[in-house]
């Protein structure tokens, strides 16, 4: 049994952020049912990324959606609606991502639902919460990115700010309501009774940073200095970073540098015997590592470092990941089918249970695919 | 009451992942108990940033390990192994980020402890999961990046492959450890069974690439190439990306390039009617407004664009952005007290529970702090 066979959420959320959190529910057996707007529907089904179209919508769509059913519904006209809160008089879970405030002009708020349906989860995101004087701007990845400070981690010194290049406010709120849910569901499981959960973008992206949040407020406010080379982490020691070799690239986590610079037979290394030099002194010791690491291919310095126990690894890309057995052996892509019988190749829900990888064959549905089914089973 | 009332979490983890999802679950509710090493405790109280230490634990420790307990056990030690059976006993939760086969020789694998406590939630943290040529490859949040193909995602297209310049491989791992650890805690609800809860970094960053690995899976297969300059987005048509102002930096999201033009009065933008091209074009559509934005101040741009709902922001450092008024009135930090007085300002958990912020004063513990407490609650041995 999947744990969350039985559990039925209505999803009007939209996009990214709370279509992957009801993406992962829907993996761990939850019945999801997207309630979209008429014509368009989900604004992400037209939402195409590097010109992509797969089977006449966005790539992306496809990816977020399959494994979900399609309720077609303007939220705005009172016989839909009614449907729609007939649906939620039954569900468990609701999920939603409109902006403060539209919510309520909808009639969707926790407050109504709540005298409808009182032991519901009811689950929300927004952009940047509900009050302050930024509750009205979009809550899109790079702007929360941009205003979360994030961009000054990644990249060398030397180049401008550098955002994390793929959508993380996203994917991290919307992994931050689905635990939420869960928790509400874990107590409504003993209790019987439901709750609020809510998130926002801004948060979830501070709460990726609290290492370094925590230290801004530690060390009385000093500015973010990455290393001048080689940076992976703004505020780590030498060597943590990746390097070029003669043939590719190769990233170090922690280590001695004296100890590198035994194995690597390096002895521009040996000097840096302080531990503190480490830190203090990175931007010289990435330099002297750089220049001696391009020397020789990434597999020669493999060959050293790795049976030293020396954390280190080669920098792939999809195309040799894909092709390699320790990618293979973890079963990670499944194929997906449409009602068109339309396929398509995706990844699979990365959590295990009971010793085994979930997957699921259901494509993402046409906007409307399940009215009728619906319809009949609900309405 | 919090969601996680009366739920006793064990976390044999360290580091970051496992933490960071025993922190979540902590702030729902949940009693999170480390077990650690005597003396030395877990590994993570000696990996600093910046060589920060609060009471002889890195901060980071302290950042991600408040408001838990920690019990000090040898579990090499017999009788400390039977102490630690028998909270396994009384448990809901254990973690455990192990590599592969070292819970099988210490006897607190899965099938061991599911005889001593069927209905515990058994969960592991790896880096490459349980087979295959990478198991006994060290689980570090770099490697899972480098790895994972991730690293060409991030930065220009001149740039060498780009980390994300934090754990995410950790953090994004501990948010499916949580979510897995709570679904069956769900399932037990029902059913009165346990579960074995599996997560690894790689799969976690491949989950997190979802998107762009199924576009790169279904089309003629072109590997990820950023853009020249000011890349927020490999997949992304202009005008996605960060440009230079006269005074500091601003970003625009996804949105029409020929509004744009209209807006901003650029009139070389309108040359792009057709939309295919603000992506095959892209780079050079950011030259032109790279050069475009040179001329005025960040808060120039922004009001003209906000005012005709374009997506951009201007870009912040933690200096600006923690004395914004937007960022106060989150009220998103806390100060927890250790047990020596010494005070560290941190954050709280992201997620509200019936509109109210989770806020712990608990900090850290010191290793082995409440073994004594714990032993006589849960009638230990001594």
């Amino acid at each position: 049994m999947k744990p969350l066979q039985d559990v039925l959420i209505i999803d009007l959320s939209q996009y990214l952020s709370g279509p992957c959190c009801t993406l992962k529910l829907a993996d761990l057996g939850a019945r999801v049912i997207k309630v979209e707007k008429p014509e368009t529907g989900d604004s992400c089904r037209s939402m195409y990324i590097s010109n992509v179209n797969m089977n006449g919508e966005s790539s992306i769509f496809r990816a977020i959606n399959r494994n979900k059913e399609s309720f077609c519904a303007d939220l705005k006209n009172n016989l839909d609606k009614k449907k729609v809160l007939q649906l939620i008089s039954k569900a468990d879970v609701l999920v939603h991502n409109f902006r403060p405030g539209v919510i309520q002009r909808l009639g969707l708020d926790y407050d109504t639902v709540k005298v409808l349906n009182p032991n519901i989860v009811y689950g929300e995101i927004s952009g940047y919460g509900t009050e302050g004087p930024w509750k009205k701007k979009p809550g899109q990845d790079l702007l929360i990115q941009a205003i979360s400070g994030v961009t000054t981690l990644s990249g060398n010194a030397n180049k401008g700010p550098v955002p994390l290049g793929l959508a993380m406010a996203d994917m991290l709120s919307g992994g931050h309501l689905a635990q939420g849910i869960l928790a509400g569901l874990v107590q409504k499981g003993k209790t019987g009774k439901g709750c609020k959960v809510s998130v926002n973008m801004l948060e979830s992206m501070l709460d990726l940073q609290f290492e370094t949040v925590t230290t801004f407020y530690h060390d009385g406010g000093q500015p973010t200095q990455r290393t001048e080379s080689n940076n992976a982490h703004a505020y780590l020691g030498a060597p943590y970073g990746i390097y070029e070799t003669s043939n590719g690239f190769l990233s170090l986590a922690m280590g001695a540098i004296p100890k590198l610079g035994e194995l690597l037979d390096c002895p521009d290394l040996l000097e840096y015997q302080e531990f503190n030099s480490w830190y203090d002194q990175r931007d010289e010791i990435k330099q002297k590592l750089a220049n001696h690491l391009k020397t020789n291919t990434t597999e020669h310095w493999l060959s050293i470092l790795e049976p030293a126990d020396i954390w280190c690894a080669d920098v792939m890309n999809w195309e040799r990941l894909f092709e390699h057995d320790g990618f293979k052996v973890l079963d990670m892509l499944q194929t997906v089918e449409m009602s068109d019988n339309y396929q398509y190749q995706t990844t699979r829900c990365p959590i295990k249970i009971d010793g085994k990888v979930i997957k699921n064959t259901k494509g993402s549905p046409f906007l409307g695919e399940n009215n009728d089914s619906i319809t009949t089973e609900f309405l | 009451m919090l969601p996680l009332e009366g739920i006793l979490v064990l976390e044999f983890c360290q580091f970051m992942a496992g933490p960071s999802a025993g922190l979540k679950l902590a702030d729902l509710g949940a009693r999170v108990i480390k077990i650690e090493r005597p003396i030395h405790g877990e590994g993570g109280r000696q990996i600093a940033i910046k060589n920060l230490f609060v009471d002889n634990s890195s901060l980071v420790f302290h950042t991600v390990n408040r408001n838990k307990e920690s019990y000090a056990a040898n579990l090499k030690d017999p009788e400390d192994l039977e102490n630690v059976k028998k909270l396994i006993a009384q448990a809901d939760v254990m973690t455990h980020n192990f590599r592969p086969g070292v819970m099988e020789k210490i006897g607190l694998d899965y099938t061991t402890v599911k005889a001593i406590n069927p209905a515990l939630i058994y969960a592991s943290v790896t880096g490459y999961g349980t087979e295959g040529p990478w198991v006994k490859k060290p689980g570090q949040d770099l490697l899972a990046q480098s790895v994972s193909g991730l690293t060409h995602l991030t930065g220009d297209r001149n740039d060498t492959p780009t980390a994300m310049g934090l754990a995410v491989a950790d953090i994004y791992c501990g948010t499916h450890l949580t979510q897995g650890i709570l679904a069956g805690l769900v399932r037990r609800n029902k059913t009165g069974k346990g579960a074995l809860i599996e997560v690894s970094l790689l799969e976690s960053m491949l989950d997190f690439q979802f998107e762009v690995i199924t576009t790169y899976l279904n089309e003629p297969k072109a590997l990820p190439e950023r853009t020249k300059e000011g890349n927020a987005h490999a997949y992304l048509s202009a005008p996605y990306g960060v440009y230079p102002t006269s005074d500091g930096h601003i970003v625009l999201a996804m949105g029409s390039l020929i509004k744009l033009g209209e807006v901003l009065e650029c009139e070389q933008l309108l040359q792009y009617q057709d939309p295919d091209l603000w992506f095959e074009n892209r780079d050079e559509i950011m030259f032109i407004l790279k050069h475009f934005f040179a001329s005025h101040s960040s808060e120039h741009w922004i009001k003209k664009m906000e005012a005709e709902d374009i997506w951009c922001a201007e870009v912040l450092d933690y200096k600006n952005l923690l004395e914004h008024e937007g960022y106060k009135v989150l009220s998103f930090d806390q100060v927890v007290t250790l047990t020596n007085g010494e005070k560290v300002h941190t954050t709280r958990s992201p997620i509200q529970i019936n509109d109210q912020k989770l806020f712990s004063k608990t900090a850290a513990p010191r290793v082995g702090e409440h073994t004594e407490q714990i032993s006589k609650e849960f009638n230990l041995m001594k």
